[in-house]
């Protein structure tokens, strides 16, 4: 009761014409960074927060402005991935194993609209749980200490291993060459520098940004050179398909669970849209155990599972930043230095200090999200059409967007010439068929595993027992254990059963 | 005649008043070195917003980022591609100091590599514990340690050789513990070595004082001491300073200014001038405990020997830790 007392409190506060106007501004310009390749949350948050400054208005509308831009991102963020292979941003890299099969099937608008459905049911579920438990999670989120967070990656990395397809030799040396990006860098353990060539571009580590954009969007750009070199361009059908009720609910417990993964993985600090994506992706494909085939050829199931997982981590991300004053993603952590230059100290007192502004961006998400479902349903078509543009326009322009995405990370020039060679080697990598989301993954999970593996490690002076600690622990631990033993089971399972299922249809080839 | 004095007055009082006038920004800019939001955002806020408010630019001042190392990649920069631009002032901390004492700034560039102009403020060390920790005293604490140090484990913001891991070491070191003999666990940042503090990870967090403000009041941690000369004002009036409970243990946060090493006397002169003025402009002063800072008011000369005096303090430091040769 009191809740909803508080949830009005804040409608009125996000209700008000300027606030109002904010955040359909927000989610408008979220969706164009995020659909822009190479400009993710991140840098849209970061390149608006100086204005919202400058602009003067009210911490409340400012944190507004925003956040809208921060969720319509990773709404954004699905459209270049699904029609073009490249993502538009960290979230979406899951988003282009399946949603871009799909738009080569000529389904783009099927997918894109389910995906902009799934988003917004990932939205709205994560912050349903966020106003009904934010207090009691943010206790969650300080309990997870390093031995969970160890677990948890070593549960995503056993997901990951669904993805090996085909292929697996490939997919693990793809891993191995995100493992070994993840460890340039200052060794926090120690100080030492590790891998850096002497530059001090690289002290902070390789970044994540830097590499997805290199690897994914350059290497498409090259690709699309080299058809344009050999005059094989496969024209891309533009169905006009859209998504049907049946394709909903064949989706439904998909959305549910990967919005429940993605809002508790968002709500950890330190992990965000990548792995929710990555964790709830694996676990589908893991549930649709032997009936899997589709997976990363054009599985509505595979589009809807990440979609929902990214949006819902966003929502996630926010309760320990409102209730502890701690980001949950870096994303957060760019809204909290927003926040304190407005002279606000978010932390455990913000929501009885300041209710209007916990409230008031609680409420101005939900109608937020509500505004960029309508938003994006009817602009479905136009973005479609991008398919239709003629390469020799496409691609300059796809570079371009990159070139300054990239470029106004860190306003320095070397991040340009990593990327391109970065690019250079993923073109290669993609000719000799490697996979490239695993890198990424390796990217990401390595630097979390490690960090937290040392952390585990140092917390217990080098005794491996504390990771056999507590009952979080061991659920991710017995998690684990199933994700990599009941497949096998299953097959054994089937193979001595009665043969009413056939399974193992000769898997195609998938170039 | 006469209207040849008049022009030669003219003329000479022209040329006084250029030479008072000698160096004007055109485009004044502060370099952030890290993303927007973070603490050296706020530092240049400190110039851009508090100049403005104080009178003191003509032009607006812009913010850009240049985030990489705590500020490696800013000081490469201004060195390699503008180390005479007197328009751009560069965000420094403690922990870009710390970072160029031990040659992480790149192996040939050191304090003599820029021109320290000057201050925005300070903030002080805080040894923090969990609300519901056996300890009320840093003297507690300290005894507990010294029975057995890899009882307890240390968490902070930074790597080992970090200003937080520093602020532990000479913590360890005054306390006559063995910095090496301490578990320490190093988080990204802050906030996340707070939230491994709160969910009993790690029992003392070596933080910052500007940090708890709001913190406090909610009291889920406890500030046993801040590592501070003398007591601070506000609403950690109450608490302690470390050296009062017995333990030298202190470490003075500055946040500050730097030009670039070839920058020309005038502008450089300029720059000094303008931070003696603002430091005289409440309104500056204002914005300075606006963004979580207490006053430190030192520019020009004084400030560069005084960077240069830290510096060398921290390499010393350094090596007795063994973090350099």
């Amino acid at each position: 009761m009191e809740t909803l007392n508080f949830l009005a409190t804040g409608f009125s506060v996000a209700l008000a014409p300027l606030n109002l106007m904010l955040v359909l501004v927000g989610c408008f310009v979220g969706t164009l960074i995020g659909s822009l390749p190479g400009i993710g949350p991140i840098n849209g948050v970061a390149i608006l927060l100086p204005l919202a400054y400058a602009m003067g208005f009210p911490p409340e509308s400012a944190l507004i402005l925003l956040a809208g831009v921060y969720y319509g991102a990773e709404y954004g963020g699905r459209i270049s991935s699904i029609l073009l292979n490249v993502p538009g941003d960290a979230g979406a890299i899951m988003t282009t194993l399946d949603g871009y099969p799909m738009s080569k099937r000529g389904e783009g608008g099927r997918a894109l609209a389910l995906s902009a459905v799934s988003s917004f049911a990932g939205s709205m579920g994560a912050l349903l749980m966020m106003v009904v438990s934010a207090p009691l999670l943010s206790q969650f989120a300080i309990q997870f200490g390093p031995t969970e967070y160890v677990w948890l990656m070593v549960f995503a990395f056993t997901c990951l291993a669904t993805m090996v397809g085909s292929r697996p030799v490939k997919t693990m040396v793809g891993v191995m060459i995100g493992l070994l990006l993840a460890t340039v860098g200052v060794d926090s353990g120690t100080g030492v520098l590790r891998f850096t060539l002497g530059i001090p571009n690289f002290f902070d580590g390789v970044d994540f940004l830097v590499v997805v954009i290199g690897l994914f969007a350059i290497s498409e750009v090259l690709a699309l050179l080299e058809q344009w070199a050999r005059n094989d361009f496969v024209i891309t059908p533009v169905g006009k398909s859209f998504v049907s009720v049946a394709d909903l609910l064949a989706v439904k417990w998909v959305v549910l669970r990967s919005t429940v993964i993605g809002f508790l993985i968002g709500v950890l600090p330190g992990t965000g849209a990548s792995i929710a994506s990555a964790v709830a992706y694996g676990t589908e494909k893991r549930i649709a155990e032997g009936d899997d085939e589709q997976f990363g050829k054009g599985d509505i199931r595979g589009l809807a599972a990440p979609e929902a997982a990214n949006n819902a981590s966003a929502a996630g991300s926010m309760v320990p930043m409102l209730t502890l004053g701690i980001p949950g993603s870096g994303t957060t952590a760019i809204l909290l230095g927003a926040l304190m230059m407005f002279n606000i100290t978010p932390g455990p007192l913000l929501f009885e200090q300041q209710p209007e502004i916990a409230w008031g961006l609680i409420a101005s998400m939900f109608i937020g999200n509500i505004a960029l479902l309508v938003m994006n349903l009817p602009m479905i078509g136009l973005f479609v059409r991008l398919l239709s543009i003629r390469q020799a326009y496409l691609v300059p322009v796809i570079v371009m967007l990159t070139f300054v995405g990239i470029y106004s990370i860190h306003g320095d020039s070397f991040d340009l010439f990593f990327m391109v060679v970065l690019g250079v080697f993923g073109f290669l990598l993609r000719k000799l068929h490697f996979s490239l989301a695993p890198v990424i993954l390796g990217l990401v999970l390595g630097e979390v595993l490690e960090e937290n593996l040392r952390r585990a490690l140092s917390i217990s002076g080098g005794d491996w027992g504390i990771l056999f600690n507590g009952p979080m622990a061991y659920t991710l631990a017995g998690a684990t254990a199933a994700a990599l033993l009941v497949p096998s089971l299953w097959r054994w399972y089937k193979k001595s059963g009665p043969r009413t299922v056939v399974t193992g249809a000769p898997l195609a080839e998938d170039d | 005649m006469k209207l040849n004095i008049a022009a030669l007055m003219l003329t000479g009082g022209l040329t006084l008043a250029m030479n008072a006038m000698a160096f004007e920004p055109s485009k004044p800019e502060c370099i952030a070195p890290a993303k927007p939001g973070g603490g050296f955002d706020l530092t240049c806020r400190i110039v851009s917003n508090g100049f403005a408010e104080a009178g003191l630019l003509k032009t607006p001042m812009a913010v850009t980022f240049m985030p990489g190392g705590v500020g490696a990649v800013a000081y490469n920069h201004i060195n390699g591609v503008r180390p005479d631009d007197g328009n751009a002032l560069v965000a420094f901390s403690s922990g870009s100091l710390l970072n160029l004492a031990q040659g992480k700034f790149g192996k040939d560039l050191d304090e003599s590599n820029a021109r320290w102009v000057g201050a925005a403020g300070v903030d002080y060390g805080a040894i923090m514990v969990k609300a519901d920790a056996p300890w009320n005293t840093l003297a507690e604490l300290v005894a507990d340690i010294k029975k057995d140090p890899t009882k307890f484990v240390v968490g902070a913001g930074g790597g080992v050789g970090s200003q937080d891991w520093m602020k532990a070491a000479i913590l360890m070191k005054s306390s006559a513990v063995d910095p090496k003999s301490m578990r320490y666990v190093a988080y990204e940042g802050g906030g996340e070595a707070l939230a491994a503090l709160m969910g009993g990870h790690i029992q003392v967090y070596p933080g910052d004082a500007g940090e708890m403000q709001g913190q406090l009041e909610a009291g889920k941690v406890r500030v046993l001491a801040v590592m501070s000369p003398e007591r601070l004002e506000g609403e950690f009036a109450n608490i302690p300073t470390a050296l009062e409970q017995g333990i030298d243990a202190q470490w003075t946060i500055l946040r500050g200014f730097y030009l670039g090493p070839k920058v020309s006397d005038e502008a450089y002169q300029y720059w000094a001038d303008q931070f003696s003025k603002a430091y005289e402009s409440e309104a500056f002063m204002a914005t300075v405990a606006d963004k979580g800072l207490m006053p430190f008011k030192m520019q020009g000369a004084e400030l560069d020997s005084y960077v240069r005096e830290r510096v060398g303090y921290m390499r010393n430091l350094a090596r007795e830790a063994g973090l350099i040769q």
